[in-house]
């Protein structure tokens, strides 16, 4: 396939990618290319340069512990799996990780250029919303902060200005070691997610104290499933009340996807069945 | 004088490894990708966006003038080529086809469809520059549906074929007969089919690069082809206008084929008539996999309405088949003898069935052309019958096998008329197949199994499903097949040359060619056996209409034994010359000559022989020859088989069905195949292998689906699911050998059976699994959310 003509610049640092991009309105960051290069070439998409950040080492390296987490934009699916600190706290990401794509789409795809593209049926969208992400965004002003709650607002949009990189994710200490899982019905085809729901639970005892559950595939882009978190909170864990939370999944995702695949009706019944699963799994 | 060496080790039955693997998985293959020719520009066409639309006006001055561009040209500028040829229309009936020409003109009648064509000095350049030119469409109203096609009201395609449709054709027994068979019979059922469209997705797309040489006029065709000779013919005789001789066909590596490059299309002709056009220049076109999606033919594509008939005892009485074959916005090469000749001729199986009828009509409409795809009818028709007999299994109570096993034709049947119109059936012992198949899958235990997970309510239920499979291949003698039989338009012969030059090597060159079946390797092994001369020593040489003899090509399962008995018989008249020049040389009479291992020896006299080498050396330097005889060992053959053979097996298939979702998990897969006697069985095991995967993944994963609007909702890969090695079964592989007298090798062909047989072996399964909860027939392919919905119909 042939995409249309674009200019090709590879800055060494963040700064001088944020310069190329205030520069020229119609560049785009690529980082993997494994979103916006198969765009290009159905020409759906045809920036007029590409600003490659892929060997930024600002962007590069995971820190992990107890504490949480810093991990680079520019982290691949495959350096998220092999980190062993952040797979001993957050066992959910390297678990997703596993189930994105196929092997070449996982060492080239990253963990910024996911988030930053919130593709409605990518998978660590749900996580980061499970585990309560912020991400930094530096722009031509400096940094700043977004809570992953407030980062997506859209199909394939973010509240990211056109020329900030998101440069880390954080995870907080309070998800490390929360009890975790997501469950995936992928597509046969893409490998994306038709439904995906991610969990992580705090509890006490046998008692949940937190839950946050994100949900991807289905909603027009990765949404949490409050009703189904407000339904465990304060509840004893039990088969009961997790099929209970899990009926109410789909509250408040609004109008669901449909494609050839998989109806809008069969996304909802996979979502309240993923959840009940994925917490059963984690819970129980 | 040598002394009588060692028995070789046989080469026939040897499972060696391909010798052509290590070139195309190591980069060394020349796929048409990298045929890089001087001075080469690039070709990029200009297709239409509606189904169905007229054609306002084409502007390309935009486009003219961008970078690189040599030239932009509409329809107008190819009406000195004729239409593509409709080689096989049905036999006996009127057919109504209409063949696209270079480029549409005047009316598109799918997506995708060519309106003009850009050439430029590159290929980006190339697609820009189409993407320039701005056409002016009226939309017309499109119909996707064949059988809606042919109903009142519809739109119409083509005025030359009043209500869509390109034939009407039956065979079988007369419809009055089997009506009252129907109504006699203890149990009756109706039953509705669809075999979905299937896209054919070699992982090579298709292609062409054309080079005219000003100076003889001659043209040469590079092309993804499974049919180079075949090629030459129809361009030069139905589009061009010349004489054969004027075109070269040649056809690179090819990463598959399965059908697809079987077939005529317009970017031959198209890159043919612009090289002459610019003079000489060299013209590629290479189709990216959206336009292999959307232009390079479909398969299947099948609505079917069925009547059944059956005994109290699970006996077929009566059938009777009503079919709906889609062929798409055109007539294809060969699209007419798919759902005629290659479906319901094969529609009775492997079953006596004494009151059978099928009727097919064909229909346009406003999709890709529809043609032979791996199994070409015969998986539409296996699909048929080997859901019949589950159905008569559901009705009657008679377990699935035991229908099977009450109708089969018997081994002392053969060879067996279905009174269909198909040949006889070679040979065959169905239901060994079955005794063996049943018996490695653990059959009662799994029945038990299923029964109690049903009992005790179970979310996981457990189908078992049974596919006993008969196809047709080695097509076929040419005066059955042929104009005044089945409608194909020419012969289907096979030749080849065998040489063994001066240095004792052997060259064979076939008009077979492979596009993954290791022809390079199967051919040397029988080869290397027949003349004693060591695999090693043996080169197959294929592929290029200026090198090989003449070839009707690769498809329907028919190399080896149509191909291969050509070759066969080379090496049986080179044999018969060697043995005549030996007897010269050793001073005996040819009867008192035997020929074993590569050596000819005077009977009963040990020290005096000559190896074949020495033959021939002796026949090529031509210094002492018996008289009369002509220098060099070389032998040419045409072979026109005397029948078709009938490859048989029976293949079982245990899935488990997640009720709460609809999910499917493939728990084994087991094949019993008989494809007659085998020269290569890691070869035949592969060919099994791939055409499982192909036919399991109709089953759970392929369709391609059209909107109303004529729009390829599948159009790309990650809509349109082919199979992913995670995503299919181990596969358990057995076979039965029973040989055919239809060759003299007893071989049949392997290289469609798997796929035959496995969507109903899958599409068994499931209905089985579930078959107790839902009404009806779960369409393929199996989605989850299909079988939840069977499930749960509320
Ligand atoms: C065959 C295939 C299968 C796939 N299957 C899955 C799957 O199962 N699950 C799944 O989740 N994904 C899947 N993907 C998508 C894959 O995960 C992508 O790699 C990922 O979504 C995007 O990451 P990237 O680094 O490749 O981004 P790119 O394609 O390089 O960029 C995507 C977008 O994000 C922007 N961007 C990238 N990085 C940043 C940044 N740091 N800051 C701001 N903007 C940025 C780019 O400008 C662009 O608009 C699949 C892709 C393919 C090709």
């Amino acid at each position: 396939m042939y995409p249309e003509q674009f200019e090709y610049q590879r800055p060494s640092s963040v700064s001088e990618a944020i310069g190329l991009l205030t520069a020229n309105p119609d560049a785009k960051i690529i980082a993997g290319g494994h979103s916006l290069l198969p765009a290009m070439k159905m020409r759906l998409a045809a920036p007029a340069a590409l600003v490659d950040i892929a060997r930024i080492p600002e962007l590069k390296g995971i820190s992990a512990s107890g504490d949480g987490a810093t991990i680079g934009a520019g982290a691949t699916y495959r350096e998220l799996m092999d980190d062993a600190a952040l797979a001993a706290a957050y066992p959910v990401v390297a678990e997703t990780c596993d189930k994105v794509g196929d092997p070449a789409v996982r060492s080239r795809g990253t963990l910024g250029g996911s988030l930053a593209h919130v593709d409605p049926a990518a998978d660590l969208t749900a996580v980061m919303l499970a585990l309560g992400a912020s991400v930094t965004a530096t722009g031509p002003n400096g940094a700043r902060t977004i809570g992953i709650d407030d980062l997506f607002v859209g199909l394939l949009t973010t509240t990211l200005e056109p020329d900030e990189i998101i440069t880390s994710i954080s995870l907080p200490a309070s998800s490390a070691g929360t009890k975790q899982a997501y469950e995936k019905h992928s597509h046969p085809a893409s490998g994306y997610a038709v439904a995906g729901v991610a969990v992580a639970l705090q509890v006490d005892g046998t008692t949940c104290t937190s839950a946050r559950i994100g949900v991807t595939g289905a909603p027009e882009y990765a949404m949490r499933a409050t009703a189904a978190e407000d339904a465990l909170v304060g509840k004893e864990l039990t088969a009961e009340t997790i099929a209970a939370a899990a009926e109410k999944a789909t509250e408040g995702l609004g109008e669901l996807n449909g494609d050839v695949y998989a109806s809008a009706e069969y996304r909802a019944h996979l979502v309240k069945v993923l959840t009940r699963r994925a917490l059963t799994r984690a819970a129980l | 004088m040598v002394a009588a060496p060692e028995a070789p080790e046989r080469m026939v039955g040897k499972a060696l490894k391909r010798r052509e693997d290590p070139r195309l998985i190591t980069g060394g293959a020349q796929f048409l990708d990298d045929v890089k020719l001087p001075g080469m520009t690039h070709a990029a066409f200009v297709r239409s966006p509606h189904a169905h639309a007229r054609i306002a006006s084409i502007d390309a001055s935009a486009a003219s003038s961008m970078p690189g561009v040599l030239g932009v040209f509409a329809g107008d500028d190819f009406m000195d080529l004729n239409p593509l040829p409709a080689a096989w229309q049905a036999g006996g009936v009127t057919n109504h086809p209409v063949t696209p020409r270079v480029l549409a003109v005047g009316e598109v009648h799918q997506v995708g469809d060519p309106v003009a064509v850009v050439v430029a000095e590159d290929a980006y350049q190339a697609r820009d520059a189409a993407q320039a030119v701005i056409v002016t469409w009226d939309p017309l109203p499109a119909v996707v549906d064949a059988k809606k096609a042919t109903e009142a009201g519809a739109p119409q395609l083509h005025e030359e074929a009043p209500n869509n449709i390109v034939l009407e054709w039956s065979c079988g027994k007369e419809a009055d007969r089997v009506d009252a068979a129907l109504a006699a019979a203890d149990v009756r059922i109706s039953h509705h089919l669809i075999n979905q469209r299937l896209i054919p997705t070699p992982m090579e797309p298709r292609g062409s690069i054309a080079r005219f040489d000003p100076a003889t006029g001659d043209y040469t065709l590079w092309a993804t082809s499974q049919a180079p000779h075949v090629h030459r013919l129809l361009l030069a005789a139905f589009v061009f206008g010349i004489p054969e001789q004027k075109i070269r066909v040649i056809a690179p590596d090819m990463g598959g084929g399965f059908g697809a490059k079987i077939f005529v299309y317009y970017d031959m002709a198209a890159t043919m008539a612009l090289s002459k056009k610019l003079g000489g220049r060299p013209v590629k076109f290479w189709e990216d996999r959206s336009e292999n999606y959307m232009t390079t033919t479909h398969g299947r594509d099948h609505i079917t309405d069925l009547e059944i008939g059956a005994g109290k005892d699970g006996s077929i009485t009566a059938l009777k088949v009503k079919t709906w074959a889609n062929l798409g916005a055109y007539f294809s090469t060969i699209a007419a003898g798919i759902p005629t000749t290659l479906y319901g001729r094969m529609v009775a199986g492997c079953y006596k069935i004494p009151n059978i009828r099928v009727d097919v009509v064909a229909a346009y409409t406003n999709t890709a052309m529809v043609d032979a795809y791996r199994g070409a009818g015969r998986p539409e028709a296996a699909y048929v019958i080997e859901r019949v007999c589950d159905l008569v299994a559901q009705a009657t109570g008679v377990d699935p096998a035991e229908v099977r096993r009450r109708n089969f034709i018997q081994p002392e049947d053969f060879p067996y008329d279905t009174g269909v119109g198909m040949l006889p059936y070679d040979s065959g012992n169905y239901e060994l197949t079955l005794d063996k198949a049943l018996e490695q899958v653990g059959y009662t235990g799994l029945r038990q199994e299923q029964k109690r997970r049903r009992g005790a309510g179970e979310r996981k239920l457990l189908g078992i499903g049974l596919s006993s499979y008969v196809e047709v291949c080695g097509v076929a003698p040419s005066k059955w097949i042929g104009l005044p039989g089945e409608g194909w338009g020419a012969g289907l012969w096979e030749s080849a040359n065998v040489k063994v030059h001066l240095t004792g090597k052997v060259v064979v060159t076939t008009g077979s060619l492979p596009h993954g079946q290791g022809h390079e390797t199967s051919f040397a092994q029988l080869v290397s056996d027949r003349l004693g001369i060591p695999y090693d020593d043996i080169e197959i040489e294929h592929s290029d209409t200026q090198a090989a003899p003449f070839g009707f090509g690769s498809y329907g399962s028919r190399s080896l034994s149509v191909g291969g008995t050509a070759i066969y018989k080379s090496v049986d008249k080179v044999v018969t010359k060697a043995m005549k020049l030996a007897a010269h040389m050793l001073e005996a009479a040819e009867d008192d000559i035997t020929f074993e291992n590569g050596v000819f020896s005077v009977k009963g006299s040990s020290e005096s022989s000559k190896t074949i080498q020495e033959v021939a050396l002796a026949a090529h330097v031509g210094y002492d020859l018996p008289e009369g005889m002509e220098p060099f060992l070389d032998e040419t053959t045409y072979y026109d088989p005397p029948n078709c053979t009938f490859p048989f097996g029976t293949h079982v298939c245990v899935v488990e069905v997640d009720t709460e979702t609809g999910g499917i998990d493939m728990l084994r897969y087991l094949a019993v195949d008989d494809v007659g006697n085998v020269v290569n069985p890691l070869i035949v095991d592969g060919q099994i292998h791939g055409g499982i995967a192909q036919g399991l993944a109709q089953a759970m994963f392929e369709g391609a689906v059209y909107d109303d609007d004529g729009q390829l909702l599948t159009g790309t890969l990650s809509d349109y699911a082919i199979p992913k090695a995670s995503q299919l079964p181990w596969y358990e592989l057995d076979r039965t050998v029973t040989p055919t007298s239809v060759n003299p090798m007893g071989v049949k062909g392997a290289g469609e059976a798997g796929t035959i047989a496995s969507t109903p072996a899958v599409a068994n399964a499931v209905n089985d699994a579930v078959g107790h909860l839902i009404s009806g027939e779960i369409a393929m392919p199996f989605t989850p959310e299909r079988v939840w919905r069977a499930i749960n119909a509320h």
